[in-house]
């Protein structure tokens, strides 16, 4: 009884320590197991559940495998014939049974947790509604309670529920924000998907897209940023805002003619492309290129704006922007004029 | 059929009259299992090469952040191919291989059901996978992944001719394999020795008979699915078109309702495998044989009712999510009891650390782990997480490599004897094992944890500080090692064949099944006497009585066989051009003369009368066979 006691403890402990090496991996805003939400920690505690009753059935065979594999060993000069034996009714039925049992610990919450985060708050009153659409390769959010869209950077209001509706407009995508939920797939319309998850804490997360979609599947990435409630609100009005045109009538000529017959500032151009309004203020461009003014994860954005003007295959292999210069025929120098332009187009 | 048909009086003359061919000739018109095995041997051993090669590109690619050894069109191509190629021109060959050439034996007959619909099998998946890998050099490889979904794969998205080579090379090779499956059920039904009841047959050949039954049931779906997929890209239909009505989700419901009983086509011979290496090596009878074969039957049935698993985040709701969380996880209870019923077949053995037994020592642990993986990925909440990350692709090739690839190497080492006559070194075995568990290890253990931190799947490259860095490093040196294993297996293969074929009819001396009571290799007709089956391990039992042998059904007679045909490989060959000339059919040429001979299906055409013409003339053409006399078998 001691040593059943004594061998249990040390399972236990086994499990633990193997459960703080978990945690403590990958960065808080992008790693399954350092979750930033509801959603992303209940998928992590049943996570925990299937892991320790998986530790324990590995490790019970482990030991039986190595006490067979050195026990029963054949040593040499050895070559009497074992007990052929036929099988035993008591021990199959043990490892029937218990396996049957452990399955079950397992069912029922992962069916109570389907249920429960099957809840997308569609209907909720007080859930912030945004529909996202996934493109080759770009994510494109739409807030139809206000009438705006965005790309790339989703904002949220920290502690309310988001409650999304996703599609493509092309190919499947998968949005996954991993610290904060499970993914979701975006097929065509007539398939739309609804979900939802919250991030109680104020912050910017890692998102990325999760099915593969083209060359520049793995570059399909974007950043949810959640807010205090006010600065929401100020982000709201600001992007509702007029739209701001560089001030040379020149190059604002050239920039509504050749860049807002696919993208949209404020109230001008179309929205076939991303929506440029405040992309100043962004956490990246085209997703990949990070803004950092201190370079340690990337660049400055107007830095990044150059790179990626002009040469957008090179950044997102088989992305669907015609080429700035040979495509549309402008200069290097416009080019870098309307990355400066882009780069203080900040909001707030 | 093959079956002894010596009570059979044939109007037809001696084997005098029948034409026996040489060389290459000699394996395009061979019709015997064995010769068929090898022949499946070889070929999946050079498509795995091709897949192996790729993985290798792939991991090279992935070894540092923002690498630029392959672009991004190139990675998708090649993960592609790499899963396309090892699933279904690679380790289903092989598995075939040992099929044909063990389970006629294993079941003491003379040949499987239908010798030319083997062969024919075999050649339709050859030219099959060699249409899918002509792609490299036809205007570029498919793109879509291994699990081509809709509308990528469609033609708005997919420019190049690459998804039409996966639908068309699969569809031909995906023929041979129905073919084999149909061949092996009939032959394990009908062909057994006499006294070799249902569960009398070796597990082997149990597991062989249930996978031929899910192959009977799953390959029809992926058929049409891959019809309908060709309607859409060359003939401009709609199945899988969002904006024609059709629906990318139903593609997926086809794709694994076949996809999912895949994988217990893949792994169920691997069970198989192993359950005939341990005993032998243990020298004890496998434990709880008939719940092994129960809970064989179960797996394959439940294998049908969980699918929808794969599309979890596809969006079906709350209800479906639930109901296949709950069966997939139910799938753990048979493979557990087959678990233990190995770990006690060892336990109170003698056990005897040869190759084959160590490649089925490593199977058991790594094996489970990619059991218990599955099960954590069946909870559907926590799927949402794992869903297209390297978790994912961790457990698979746990079960794919860990299992499947582990299995077939112990069955490998254990039947090369059987198969060439030759004892494949134990050295350069041992080394083998070593080098390339201890790769696989250090390749895919770490990728489960690259899942948790947030690494998507099928990304050809990934930003700098994510903690992405040393994992993926410390993979793509397991990559390599495991490459390392594949070449001592390769060098092994080489030194071996230069050896002289001195290998006994019971090499290991404690065979259990009837194969190890016949020379090694064993002759053209397998037995001279069908043998007397009093037990399971047949021959063990005849051991353990003290008899040298098995005790003959029949007096020696005259052993009837099927005649050499090049009928197989030409119908194989017309498909392949037919296929060929279809995908092109629609297509501009700079040349007029090609332009018209393709535009007007002429090629198709052609290759649909070279298919149908050699079926008409096995059809019209009597073939009785020949037959070997008693004195013939005297003087060997």
């Amino acid at each position: 009884m001691m040593r059943t006691w004594h061998s249990a403890r040390r399972l236990l402990l086994l499990i633990a320590v193997f459960g703080t090496v978990l945690v403590g991996c990958g960065r808080e805003d992008l790693s399954v197991l350092r979750p930033q939400g509801p959603a992303a920690e209940s998928s992590l505690g049943l996570m925990k559940l299937a892991i320790s009753i998986m530790i324990v059935v590995l490790l019970i065979v482990f030991s039986i495998a190595a006490y067979v594999l050195i026990r029963f060993r054949r040593k040499p000069g050895q070559d009497e014939i074992p007990e052929q034996i036929e099988g035993s009714l008591k021990l199959e039925v043990l490892w029937t049974v218990v396996p049957l049992i452990l399955v079950i610990v397992l069912a029922v919450p992962t069916v109570r947790t389907v249920f429960a985060l099957g809840d997308n708050h569609s209907g909720d009153k007080n859930a912030v509604k945004v529909k996202v659409t996934g493109h080759q390769y770009w994510w494109e959010f739409e807030y139809p309670d206000f009438g705006i869209k965005t790309a790339q950077d989703l904002i949220i209001p920290a502690g309310r529920n988001i409650a999304f509706e996703l599609t493509t407009n092309d190919v499947l995508h998968s949005f996954w924000v991993s610290s904060l939920s499970g993914k979701i797939d975006t097929n065509p319309t007539g398939a739309t998907n609804r979900f939802s998850f919250s991030a109680p804490k104020e912050g910017v997360y890692r998102g990325k897209c999760a099915e593969l979609c083209g060359p520049s599947h793995g570059f399909m990435e974007f950043k949810v940023k959640a807010v205090s409630n006010d600065e929401f609100k100020q982000w709201i009005e600001a992007q509702q805002a007029p739209a701001v045109l560089p001030e040379d009538p020149a190059l604002a000529k050239t920039f509504k003619n050749q860049c807002l017959t696919c993208h949209a500032v404020g109230d001008q151009g179309l929205a076939v492309g991303p929506n440029l309004t405040g992309i100043g203020s962004r956490e990246s461009v085209a997703g990949i290129l990070l803004n950092d003014d201190t370079r340690q994860d990337g660049a400055p954005v107007e830095e990044n704006l150059k790179t990626w003007l002009h040469d957008t295959q090179g950044v997102k292999p088989g992305n669907r922007m015609p080429d700035p210069k040979q495509d549309m025929g402008l200069t290097d120098d416009e080019i870098d004029r309307i990355a400066g332009y882009l780069a203080d187009y900040k909001l707030n | 059929m093959a079956q002894a048909a010596h009570t059979l009086k044939s109007p037809k003359p001696a084997a005098h009259g029948v034409k026996r061919y040489t060389g290459l000739m000699d394996w395009i018109t061979t019709v015997d299992h064995k010769k068929i095995a090898i022949l499946y041997l070889w070929a999946g051993g050079f498509f795995f090469g091709i897949g192996g090669i790729e993985a290798l590109l792939i991991r090279w690619q992935l070894i540092k952040p923002m690498n630029d050894f392959v672009d991004a069109q190139t990675f998708n191509e090649l993960i592609t191919m790499h899963g396309t190629t090892m699933i279904f021109l690679g380790v289903m060959p092989i598995i075939f291989a040992l099929m044909n050439a063990v389970i006629p034996l294993q079941i003491g007959a003379r040949d499987v059901a239908f010798p030319f619909l083997n062969a024919l099998g075999f050649w339709t998946f050859l030219f099959g996978g060699l249409l899918l890998n002509l792609s490299w050099l036809m205007g570029g490889a498919p793109d879509a992944g291994w699990t081509s979904y809709t509308p990528l794969s469609g033609a708005a998205y997919s420019g190049t001719h690459g998804v039409d080579f996966y639908t068309i090379g699969l569809q031909i090779a995906g023929l041979g394999t129905l073919i084999g499956g149909i061949n092996f059920l009939a032959t394990i039904i009908t062909m057994r020795a006499p006294g070799m009841s249902f569960m009398r047959l070796p597990m082997f050949a149990w597991t062989t008979f249930i996978t031929s039954a899910i192959i009977l049931f799953a390959f029809p779906a992926i058929t049409v699915g891959l019809v309908l997929l060709t309607f859409d890209r060359i003939l401009g239909a709609n199945f899988f078109v969002p904006g024609g009505g059709g629906s990318p989700v139903l593609w997926q419901h086809i794709f694994w309702i076949f996809g999912h009983p895949e994988v217990y086509i893949l792994i169920l011979p691997a069970f198989g495998m192993i359950s005939e290496v341990i005993p032998t090596f243990a020298r004890k009878r496998l434990f709880g044989y008939s719940s092994m074969v129960f809970a064989t039957i179960l797996i394959a049935f439940l294998g049908f009712m969980v699918w929808a698993h794969h599309m979890f985040t596809t969006g079906l709701g709350p209800v479906a999510n639930a109901l296949f969380a709950v069966s997939t996880m139910l799938i753990a209870v048979p493979t557990g009891i087959k678990i233990f019923n190995w770990l006690f077949t060892l336990w109170g053995g003698s056990v005897r650390f040869t190759t084959p037994n160590l490649f089925a020592s490593g199977f058991i642990p790594t094996f489970t782990m990619g059991g218990v993986t599955g099960v954590m990925l069946a909870s559907a909440p926590a799927d949402f997480q794992f869903h297209d990350t390297y978790f994912v692709v961790a457990h698979f090739h746990y079960v794919i490599v860990g299992g499947l690839v582990l299995g077939l190497f112990a069955g490998l080492h254990y039947w090369w004897p059987k198969m060439f006559g030759r004892m494949l070194s134990e050295t350069l075995g041992k080394w083998t094992f070593w080098t390339f568990i201890i790769g696989f290890h250090l390749t895919f253990f770490v990728q489960h944890f690259l899942g948790l931190m947030g690494m998507q799947r099928r990304v050809f490259t990934y930003l700098p500080n994510q903690h992405f860095d040393t994992l993926n490093l410390v993979s793509t040196i397991g990559a390599g090692l495991m490459g390392l294993g594949m070449l001592f297996f390769l060098a092994n293969v080489w030194i071996t064949s230069r050896r002289p074929p001195d290998a006994g009819s019971d090499p290991w001396e404690d065979g259990r099944t009837l194969e190890w009571s016949i020379p090694s290799p064993p002759p053209e007709y397998n037995f001279k006497q069908t043998p007397l089956v009093r037990g399971l391990d047949a021959l063990w039992k005849e051991k353990a009585a003290g008899n040298k042998g098995m005790m003959p059904a029949e007096p020696i007679g005259r052993i009837h066989m099927p005649s050499a045909t090049p009928l197989p490989f030409l119908m194989s060959a017309g498909i392949f051009i037919a296929g060929l000339g279809f995908m092109f059919s629609r297509d501009d040429f700079a040349s007029r003369l090609v332009g018209f001979l393709f535009n007007n299906y002429i090629v198709t055409g052609l290759g649909l009368l070279i298919a149908f013409g050699a079926m008409l003339m096995r059809s019209l053409y009597d073939d009785h066979g020949w037959h070997i006399e008693p004195e013939e078998l005297e003087g060997r």
